[in-house]
């Protein structure tokens, strides 16, 4: 691959989602004051000692911004990570194993899907008590089901192949099988896939945080910093709009960068027009 | 699992990608072992059904289909739910609850009979139209449902009637202009329009029509004395909000629809035989592409019935969604289980109109291989 060859909308797309990481990285670093800590009045406007001002309870806006980089980033992408790994591992297996494994995991997975992925994070949190854990776990379970579904779709198109046809003729496992013959060759969509899923994921977590059933207070979150913030949307105090902008800025790189990984696909495959 | 209905193709994969296992299912009976069998006309009323009416049949085929999803989601709802860790009465009582505490609040709440029992109930009254009594406020659900399901219905109607025609019509503008400036404006800013999250949307316009221009209402209340006028300039932001969230999406995915039907050959047989724009699309590229249309109205008006919910709660609006987030945070469960149930009917009924809706418009679909 080229450097030249990559379009400029794939390179904003890098750049922002590498300053969002940094800031990530380097929190305790870079924010001028702490995650929780109260320094002024409530709703200053920005300017001045607060570059974006002040929230709900007086803590710095900017600050929290940062720090809420580190958990939005970070609980989006473990449930992104462990939604791949339980889903490609599932619809490979169910790819190469076909039959009852593949009936019964399908069919489990269609009845997934049959309910909408909100309403279901909503009736199983509803249940299930309120530690981080246990949120990551439910997107990721919730999302893996899409990550099944193409996961599979991929893999049947690979399973039939001559080469995988000739590694089961000379006795290898279904291990070796799906991850020396299938896997490597299914790589580049799945990682489009992925990046979809994650930008996806950045979104679901906000909208929980919104909710109030995502992240809870104090620790600073995106979709949270929302919820506490848009009270003062009446009174015309733009604070609830900073981080909701940093989630949509984030989702757009994404975004971009999948959608140029997207055309390098189809382009691969040879596909015709750039549908 | 375990109810048979559903262990056909599901909804909306087995149109098209299963060719094999739909024709198993068609012959309505599990193939017998011997071929001469199947050329036979005779048998079981249900064969004779499939073999004069197979486009009735079909459709029956997929109601059924449908009516077995729901009831094995109804399973889920219910009774997954009960299979996760953690009890009701600890949970809603939280962490410092006394032993004696959670003992009465289960007998209270009915939770000391077993799963299977309340469960029966629970699907004999959904099934009546009673969703028992709310836990928090020991009210009537139904009626409560009854009241709010109108108004969401009534938001999403509005949202779908504004934004399937554009939606449509942007599609094809893009496609008619494809990778030339229309077309890229377009891709960009719809592709910017998929990220943002509703509830930005939603407070981006009030901040602009409530609060800086002031020609909207926020909260968008509406109540019974309300008159349709009325009403409908409270909603106006909410379904912009609406609109906006599902168009990007709707209008993506209708390019991508049409488009793929013009890069198929007929379309250039048809260029190459010198046929004007106007006659290609209208009688060779218009046809073939209502299916795929009308399935993504469908697919995204089924998403609409869930943007709704988040939509409710950035307007404050007296809706399904309102509801039932409410309930989730103090962990009513009845209020929950219902309306997870009513949204997931919709979803599936929207899913199962798509999957009818294409065969109906693509006769090929009817006669599988």
């Amino acid at each position: 691959m080229n450097m030249k060859s990559i379009p400029i909308s794939a390179w904003v797309g890098i750049g922002g989602i590498a300053i969002a990481v940094l800031c990530a990285i380097f929190a305790p670093l870079i924010a001028p004051f702490g995650e929780r800590e109260i320094v002024g009045e409530i709703w200053l406007p920005a300017g001045g000692d607060f570059v974006l001002g002040t929230d709900n309870l007086g803590r710095d806006l900017l600050s929290r911004l940062i720090y809420g980089a580190r958990t939005t980033i970070f609980v989006a992408l473990a449930a992104t990570v462990i939604s791949f790994a339980l889903g490609m591992i599932l619809s490979f297996a169910a790819a190469v194993m076909g039959g009852l494994f593949d009936q019964l995991f399908s069919r489990f997975n269609d009845l997934m899907m049959a309910i909408p992925t909100l309403i279901f994070a909503l009736v199983v949190l509803a249940v299930l008590p309120q530690y981080l854990w246990v949120l990551i776990l439910v997107m990721a379970v919730l999302d893996s089901t899409r990550v099944f579904r193409i996961g599979r779709a991929v893999a049947l198109d690979v399973a039939v192949m001559e080469f995988v046809e000739a590694a089961r003729l000379r006795g290898e496992g279904s291990l070796w099988i799906i991850f020396r013959e299938i896997l490597p060759n299914t790589l580049s969509p799945l990682l489009a896939e992925f990046g979809l899923r994650f930008a996806f994921s950045i979104l679901f977590l906000s909208t929980l945080s919104f909710l109030g059933l995502g992240i809870q207070p104090p620790a600073a979150d995106w979709g949270g910093m929302v919820k506490d913030n848009k009270d003062g949307i009446i009174f015309g105090i733009s604070a609830a709009l900073v981080p909701g902008a940093a989630i949509a800025t984030l989702a757009i790189c994404v975004n971009l960068v999948v959608d140029w990984l997207m055309k390098r696909t189809s382009s691969l495959k040879g596909g015709r027009g750039d549908a | 699992m375990g109810s048979g209905p559903i262990t056909g193709p599901v909804l909306t994969e087995g149109t098209a990608r299963d060719p094999g296992a739909q024709s198993a299912d068609l012959a309505g009976v599990p193939a017998k072992p011997h071929p001469a069998d199947s050329a036979e006309i005779g048998g079981t009323f249900w064969r004779r059904f499939v073999f004069r009416r197979p486009l009735a049949a079909l459709i029956l085929k997929r109601l059924g289909l449908s009516v077995g999803l729901l009831f094995a989601v109804s399973l889920m709802i219910f009774g997954g739910v009960e299979a996760l860790p953690g009890d009701f009465a600890t949970t809603y009582l939280g962490q410092s609850a006394t032993p004696q505490a959670v003992e009465n609040i289960r007998k209270d709440l009915g939770l000391d009979r077993p799963w299977s029992e309340r469960y029966l109930s629970w699907l004999g009254g959904a099934v009546k139209g009673d969703f028992g009594t709310s836990w928090a406020s020991k009210q009537s659900v139904s009626e409560q449902i009854g009241k709010r399901l109108g108004n969401s219905l009534f938001l999403a109607f509005f949202a779908a009637l504004i934004s399937v025609p554009l939606a449509v019509g942007l599609g094809m503008l893009a496609v008619q202009f494809r990778n030339r400036m229309p077309d890229k404006i377009i891709n960009v800013i719809s592709l910017a329009a998929i990220s943002l999250p509703e509830f930005f949307i939603g407070y981006l316009l009030i901040m602009v029509f409530a609060v800086e221009l002031g020609v909207a209402t926020f909260p968008a209340t509406v109540y019974d004395s309300m008159s349709l006028a009325e009403r409908l300039s409270a909603i106006a932001l909410p379904v912009a909000t609406l609109v906006l969230v599902v168009l990007a999406h709707m209008m993506r995915m209708t390019r991508a629809a049409i488009l793929n039907v013009m890069s198929s050959a007929y379309i250039e047989t048809a260029e190459l035989k010198g046929l004007g724009t106007f006659r290609i699309i209208a009688r060779h590229a218009a046809p073939n592409a209502v299916a795929p249309v009308i399935n993504v109205i469908a697919l995204n008006l089924a998403y609409l019935v869930v943007g709704v919910v988040v939509v409710e709660v950035v307007f404050v609006y007296p809706g399904m969604g309102q509801y039932m987030v409410d309930a989730v945070t103090v962990r009513d469960m009845p209020v929950v289980q219902a309306c997870g149930l009513i949204f997931a009917a919709f979803y599936i009924f929207l899913n199962m109109a798509a999957d009818i809706l294409a065969i109906l418009a693509n006769p090929r679909l009817r006669h599988p291989r």
